[in-house]
């Protein structure tokens, strides 16, 4: 069972959901209690020796210290904290032994999406798709700059690095889907670099697998290009209504001319899109940043094909 | 009936000049003053327009570039131009010298220089705003500080030049507090306030240097292509956070020290007591000054740094928090048997007491490993670190200028407006961030520019509780201002404190005190002394 969205934390999907959370809400209720301590003695003794106009202004009691106190408010908040951190650790020593069945997937982070490489050949972008009930290990780098891997349901969180692997691993609990956000400041694309974790049990997964490297044979090119261009990420930077976002927008743009930043002109047709997917700081168009990734690797030859005809077919 | 003191410090010699290159302590501090002033306000119009960006998801007011150099410069300009030097470059130079007795600072040369050297660094800050900004966060995290088309190179030169301006203080601060101390104020009869300088002034000197020099690498690997962070040159990103944190992390108690020592202050002047645990109180604070240099890596639990270190850090980061809640406990006990009135800087005092321990529990949650896992880099972050530095330091600046505002103008305020600008101020500051703890907890990453539906209505709620806090901060800037001139004569010790400032006349005079002040009672033997109240 999935434990249930409170006030403070979303559903646990994962099994180390809830040992995070009794320790977060054991925080809580001793925080109560203790900011309760505070603010009954701010407003008892607030009370109690007011002083009002009229009232004798004598010497008050000279109490400077007191040793047995002093010392009874220092050491239990003390054991408190030590308490806390044990637990606290315990909980992390979970969190970063990684189960020797696990299997595991390879996650690139790159501004401003996310792709999972299964070990199986396949890769998904911004969706990563794991079987319920089976420890999932990821192995993190970054092709830019410092992404950081975030699952709220899942109660974990790695940064992505551009010069070594990170690790990070956990098992979901039953099928669902939840949010993916990057939580290390990436630049104009950071809050657009979500996706989502799509939980299935396990027989399907393997299902999955065999025919995410076959998806969209069943369709006709425009209608797989239109898929991809929300799969692949292409949706975070290029809008379909005439908008400026990080990219120029697409509609409406097939077989006209336009200006690029290094002064000459070019016409939108099959080569030019082709040559902005692969090589995209070849020909950058005039006005726009020269940001985006390349997807060598990352589209196969059918893909770019459909994308190139989806691009075509918004006229 | 009080008057103004035909002679003081403010019009003892007039002109611009005698402004701008005074070496009179007092007057620099009526100059940083200003400055921090004029800082808060393009700082909090930042908050301002970071919170209608977020009164729901997507484009509301600026394009996502805009937002990110705004929440940028909200951060960079709140902290490196106004919280690090508010209280000690304030508060801190126009009270230090009168509160142990002195004339002036030891070095009032490098007094001068460090305000100088504060407006250039700001040059610097602003000059980077006009020349495209920067779009780092204030943390200027690389590679991605490295690669950025933005102007990081003026503000993080700016930064480490204000550094020198916060070295410069804390020097002369701690020789000041060697040297100068009139016979007869020993150590532990010093105010509270300047222990909370002393400590504050040793983590300035020592920590920031490494800013500095962490600042000139950024500077070095950008405009030379020395590969130090970036690992497209050979670098290591995460060597830059643990230089940054190593500064950045002590900084914090720059901040919070000096403001603790008002509280201090606060607490026992209103409730007209002996502060209890003296001794506590100011050992406390050197523990924590100490301390604080070993906790930098709670900040990178998720950064890639060893299992092992995560670990150590996280059991010194839980005891840091333990000289902090002391003083809580500290504060309480004081008021305790006490003969309590509720002026404006009670009421700030109080609201420190309230906020800071909201800000110091929600530190718990963050130095337990596996719950910061969850929380890190998500809006409960912003929120604690909010109660921290708004509900903890600027609580108390606030409470520290409406204590010593007639000692500086000679002038009071309107207490019944400063009462109703202060409750807006609290109940704002709650509604913004609260909410944002509930925001983070739930999954809200910080620094987003566009955000998730679900989170919308607390979104919207935080933006309201900002409108709230700026009419407060609205309210406050008019009745302040109208009363430097036109407030009525406070008379040398309002309050009924027993500090030694309060014995000059407000405005003091250039030297401060009229005869060589003698060390007659503690400051803060209630027990034995019933100061008279000139108001």
């Amino acid at each position: 069972m999935d434990t249930t969205a409170t006030l403070f934390l979303p559903p646990g999907g994962s099994t180390i959901a809830g040992e995070v959370d009794a320790l977060f809400y054991f925080l809580v209720y001793a925080s109560i209690v203790m900011f309760g301590i505070v603010l009954a003695g701010m407003i008892f003794f607030g009370l109690r020796y007011r002083h009002r106009q009229g009232d004798a202004a004598a010497p008050t009691a000279g109490i400077s210290h007191n040793t047995k106190l002093e010392l009874t408010w220092s050491i239990i908040p003390t054991i408190l904290v030590v308490i806390v951190f044990f637990w606290g650790f315990n909980v992390y020593l979970k969190m970063n032994v990684v189960p020797k069945d696990a299997m595991e997937i390879k996650v690139t982070g790159q501004k401003w999406f996310w792709t999972f490489d299964y070990p199986e050949g396949a890769n998904t972008v911004n969706e990563l798709v794991i079987p319920a009930g089976k420890p999932v290990k990821l192995l993190m780098s970054s092709k830019d700059v410092i992404h950081s891997f975030f699952v709220p349901d899942f109660r974990v969180k790695m940064d992505v690095l551009p010069n070594r692997y990170t690790i990070v691993w956990f098992e979901a609990k039953r099928e669902g889907t939840h949010n993916l956000f990057c939580t290390e400041f990436c630049g104009t694309g950071h809050s657009s670099m979500i996706g989502t974790v799509r939980v299935v049990p396990e027989r399907e997964y393997a299902e999955w697998l065999e025919t995410a490297s076959n998806v969209g044979s069943d369709l006709a090119p425009e209608q797989y290009g239109e898929r991809l261009f929300v799969s692949k990420a292409c949706v975070t930077c290029h809008s379909l209504e005439g908008k400026s976002v990080v990219g120029p927008p697409l509609n409406g743009v097939f077989g006209k001319p336009v200006a690029l930043t290094s002064g000459g002109t070019v016409i939108i047709d099959e080569n030019y899109i082709r040559e902005s997917i692969l090589e995209p700081q070849a020909s950058v168009v005039a006005g726009y940043q020269p940001v985006m990734p390349t997807y060598q690797g990352i589209l196969k030859d059918r893909e770019i094909d459909a994308l190139v005809a989806y691009i075509k077919s918004l006229q | 009936m009080n008057t103004i003191p035909e002679k003081n410090f403010l019009n003892a010699t007039r002109g611009w000049k005698s402004w701008l290159f005074t070496l009179d302590h007092k007057r620099i501090g009526v100059l940083y003053l200003f400055s921090i002033m004029a800082a808060f306000l393009v700082g909090g119009v930042f908050a301002i327009l970071i919170r209608l960006e977020l009164l729901g998801p997507g484009r509301n007011l600026m394009e996502a570039d805009t937002y990110n150099q705004v929440f940028t410069l909200h951060g960079a300009i709140m902290i490196f131009l106004f919280i690090i030097p508010s209280i000690p470059a304030a508060l801190g130079n126009f009270l230090l010298p009168q509160m142990i007795g002195a004339k002036d600072v030891a070095f009032p040369r490098l007094n001068l220089a460090s305000w100088w050297v504060y407006i250039l660094g700001s040059i610097f800050a602003v000059i980077s705003i006009a020349m495209g900004s920067v779009d780092t966060g204030w943390t200027f995290y690389t590679p991605y500080a490295t690669e950025t088309q933005t102007s990081v190179i003026s503000m993080t030169l700016g930064v480490f030049i204000l550094g020198f301006s916060s070295i410069f203080t804390g020097l002369n601060f701690i020789v000041t507090i060697h040297k100068m101390r009139l016979p007869g104020q020993t150590w532990f009869r010093m105010p509270l306030f300047v222990w909370g300088l002393y400590a504050t002034a040793i983590i300035q000197v020592l920590a920031t240097p490494v800013l500095g020099i962490t600042m000139v690498l950024l500077i070095l690997e950008r405009v030379a292509g020395i590969g130090i962070f970036d690992p497209a040159m050979g670098g290591d990103p995460v060597l830059y956070q643990h230089f940054f944190w190593f500064y950045s992390h002590p900084a914090v108690y720059i901040m919070i020290l000096p403001g603790m020592g008002i509280i201090s202050e606060l607490i026992s002047t209103f409730s007209k007591k002996r502060i209890f645990g003296y001794t506590a109180i100011a050992y406390s604070s050197l523990a924590i000054a100490f301390i604080s240099f070993l906790v930098w890596g709670h900040h990178m639990f998720v950064s890639g740094q060893s299992q092992l270190a995560a670990t150590i850090f996280s059991f010194l980061t839980f005891l840091v928090g333990i000289p902090s809640g002391i003083k809580i406990f500290n504060w309480l006990a004081t008021m305790y048997k006490g003969r309590i009135t509720f002026e404006t800087p009670m009421l700030y005092a109080l609201s420190f007491l309230f906020l800071f321990t909201i800000g110091g529990l929600t530190g718990i949650f963050l130095g337990a490993l596996a719950v910061d896992i969850h929380l890190h880099d998500t809006y409960f972050v912003v929120a604690h670190f909010h109660y921290v530095m708004v509900g903890g330091t600027v609580m108390a600046f606030l409470g520290g200028i409406h204590y010593w505002w007639p000692k500086i103008w000679g002038r009071m305020y309107s207490e019944f407006w400063a009462k109703i600008a202060a409750a807006f101020v609290f109940v704002g500051f709650n509604m913004t961030f609260f909410t944002q703890f509930i925001l983070g907890s739930q999954g809200m990453p910080r620094r987003y520019y566009t955000y998730m539906d679900q989170y919308q209505p607390l979104h919207a709620f935080s933006s309201v509780g900002s409108w709230v806090m700026a009419v407060g901060f609205i309210i406050m800037g008019v009745y302040l201002f109208h009363s430097i001139k036109r407030g009525r004569p406070a008379g040398n010790n309002p309050w009924g404190a027993l500090t030694l400032e309060w014995e000059t006349t407000s405005p003091p005079p250039t030297e401060n005190f009229v005869e060589t002040p003698k060390f007659s009672h503690g400051p803060y033997d209630y027990d034995k002394n019933v100061p008279e109240r000139t108001i």
